[in-house]
């Protein structure tokens, strides 16, 4: 079983991140950055249904910057067989910018199945692994929290509003990751080691065609970045019962939620 | 869920590791966060080492992780296996303390002194985790000067016949195998001690664990007691050499230890920081008193200053130029550097710092057995005294 897995480099949602001098990007400095945590589960599923088949090859796709080989060793400390960096300093705001590059590195790898993350964190787009889905003419089964593959067909359980959907798709496929599907296994200390010796093809991409008007062309531009506000401080209107009556009127009154 | 831990890093000390230093660390500390942080603290009431974290250990590698690829071990380089021993002790001593006897004081001795046998027998069982061992060198009467002991070793005809008794000995009790260091001549001859591998389920040898610990308590430490042992002939570390040959495996160990005691007090210091913002008192965060700034302005001066003698440190060692005195001087202030972090967080905390919930009084009262154990602070001060002046003031 052949196995694509495309991952993002984010920021860690755990670092506080700063908006740029430019008010559009993110200032870098002293940000950890990670392997997106949605496609963890993308390259865990990809190391266990390789293991299972017990024989095929894993293999990590990332579009970024120089920096993203370091995202792409992580998935290889973790057990995938090689890398390709797709590398661009502009990585693109456009979705569709993004998967096209993705498609045309994928188009002829003759893959049993791409996987993604359900969304990368740092921008909950969502789009990727659908748009490189319909660009190569693929069948797509997108948030996939159960993952049943036998022979040349898959059946996967999504979780949607209210209940599970059970969906069959034959293979090759594209299948977008829901957290929860499997538990990621830490990095050991040999996989990294071993990281270090496995090919990393790094290969220069100009997404958008160096044209189009946002970053990393395509038809979307960012054009502000702003955190969230600050949260008001809190105010206390009295103690135990006796402050119920004035919580309920400025509940109503002041917040209107009631 | 607890935040994930973040580290302490005021000058940038990530950018003098390699990409595989910091993959290391990373791995181990979410590895801390998730599986020692929840568990610890009750293990630590009860009074017991958490025995189900060693499988997850071994399976990372964290066992003997500076030791060849092709014993089963990692083959990390010194600061990695430092970093490792770092987040260890984030989590707590007792956990970084049976790293380090499983691999400093347990492996290093076999790899270093064994004969390849030994090597191929012991060392991958070890770094998997199925066999773990102990490290048998103080006696009850023979504690900063082990070169006194009465531990004998005697050749028989199929081997060596031991006897003698050791006290303090961590893993004792669930150790499978047992480093003892025994005098294998006359008794006032230090020269004479040598190293044996004994299994623990021989004849003759037993181990009792310590009881009323009030420090380490989420580590077993034991007194074994051998008597007319006898082991086979391959038992000798064929290698192993007088007193010298357990003070190598010390100073391995201790190298260890100065970077473990990094880790608590980052732990600790992550815990004043975060305790001084939300506490309120007179109105306002207690992080905005002076005191209590000056308080956490010490902590972080002290936890950087050591953070980048281990690193250098570290460095050395990898050049093979370390020597045992640095090794003295960087356990030393760094042990007792996280004594006083640790204590001064636990006052900070006010009465939540006496709390297992906590991580302050934990990692206080841990920190007071490493500042003993690996030859004192005052043993390694005599260490300096003696690297100063050339004069020895010891006896
Ligand atoms: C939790 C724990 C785990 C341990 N694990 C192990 C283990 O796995 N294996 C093992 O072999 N040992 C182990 N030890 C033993 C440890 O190494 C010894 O406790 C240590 O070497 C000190 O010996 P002692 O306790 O006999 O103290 P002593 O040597 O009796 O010292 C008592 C005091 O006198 C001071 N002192 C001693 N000599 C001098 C001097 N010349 N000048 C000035 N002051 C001096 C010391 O600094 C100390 O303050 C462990 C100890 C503890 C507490």
């Amino acid at each position: 079983m052949k196995i694509a897995v495309c991952i993002k480099r984010v920021a860690d949602s755990e670092t506080r991140v700063k908006i740029g001098a430019d008010g559009k990007s993110l200032d870098e400095a002293g940000v950890k950055f990670i392997l997106n945590p949605y496609d963890e589960f993308a390259v865990e599923e990809a190391l266990q249904r390789k293991e299972k088949a017990g024989a095929g090859e894993a293999v990590v796709i990332a579009l970024g910057p120089p920096q993203a080989q370091e995202t792409i060793r992580t998935a290889l400390a973790m057990g995938a067989d090689r890398g390709v960096l797709l590398q661009t300093d502009e990585v693109p705001a456009d979705g569709l910018e993004t998967a096209k590059v993705l498609a045309a590195e994928l188009k002829d790898g003759g893959y049993d199945l791409i996987l993604f993350g359900k969304m990368a964190i740092d921008d909950y787009n969502h789009q990727v692994g659908p748009m490189v889905a319909e660009l190569l003419g693929l069948p797509c089964v997108t948030t996939v929290a159960h993952l049943e593959i036998a022979g040349d067909s898959g059946t996967a359980e999504r979780e949607i509003e209210g209940g599970v959907e059970v969906v069959e798709f034959p293979l090759p496929a594209v299948l977008t990751i829901e957290k929860g599907l499997n538990e990621p296994r830490y990095p050991a200390l040999k996989g990294i080691m071993a990281a270090k010796k496995k090919p990393l093809d790094v290969k220069p991409v100009t997404p958008g065609g160096g044209c189009g008007g946002g970053r990393g062309g395509g038809r979307v531009e960012v054009v502000a970045r702003v955190p969230p506000p600050e949260r008001k401080e809190g105010r206390i209107v009295g103690e135990g019962a006796a402050a119920v009556p004035e919580l309920i009127r400025l509940l109503r009154e002041e917040a209107k939620v009631l | 869920m607890a935040p994930k831990f973040q580290g302490v890093d005021f000058y940038d000390v990530d950018a003098l590791l390699s990409e595989e230093e910091r993959a290391v660390r990373d791995t181990v500390r979410a590895w801390v966060d998730d599986n020692v942080i929840p568990v610890i603290g009750e293990a630590y009431v009860a009074g017991h080492f958490p025995t189900q974290l060693v499988p997850g250990m071994a399976e990372l590698g964290l066992f003997g992780a500076n030791l060849p690829e092709e014993y089963g071990c990692a083959g990390l380089d010194n600061v990695a296996y430092g970093l490792i021993m770092q987040e260890l002790e984030r989590g707590d001593s007792g956990l970084r303390s049976f790293a380090s006897v499983q691999g400093a004081l347990v492996m290093y001795p076999i790899y270093t002194f064994g004969s390849e046998e030994q090597k191929k027998q012991w060392l991958p069982q070890m770094a998997s985790g199925k066999v773990i061992g102990c490290f048998g060198l103080t006696e009850p009467d023979f504690g900063s000067n082990p070169s006194g002991m009465l531990t004998l070793a005697r050749e028989t005809k199929a081997g060596w016949v031991l006897n003698g008794a050791k006290m303090w000995i961590t893993n004792g009790s669930t150790a499978h195998v047992a480093v003892v260091w025994a005098k294998t001549g006359a008794i006032d001859d230090p020269e004479s001690i040598r190293g044996f591998l004994v299994p623990t389920n021989t004849k003759g040898f037993s181990a009792k664990d310590q009881k009323g610990k009030l420090s380490l308590r989420a580590s077993d430490t034991s007194e074994l007691v051998l008597q007319d042992v006898h082991v086979p002939t391959e038992a000798l570390l064929p290698q192993s050499a007088g007193l010298k040959s357990p003070l190598l495996c010390l100073t391995q160990a201790r190298y260890g230890i100065a970077w473990g005691a990094v880790g608590a007090a980052m732990a600790c210091y992550d815990e004043a920081v975060s305790y001084a913002k939300n506490r309120l008192m007179f109105g306002k965060p207690i992080g905005g008193f002076q005191l209590q700034q000056a308080r956490l302005a010490e902590m972080l001066t002290e936890i950087t200053k050591a953070q980048l003698l281990c690193l250098q440190l570290g460095r050395l060692k990898d050049q093979g130029k370390a020597t045992p005195q640095q090794v003295s001087l960087a356990k030393r202030n760094n042990v007792n550097m996280a004594t006083e972090v640790a204590r001064e967080t636990r006052r900070l905390l006010g009465a939540n710092g006496i709390l297992a919930e906590y991580q302050a009084m934990r990692h206080l009262a841990n920190l007071e057995s490493v500042y003993t154990y690996e030859g004192t602070h005052d043993i390694h001060t005599l260490i300096l005294g003696q690297e100063i002046t050339g004069i020895s003031a010891f006896g």
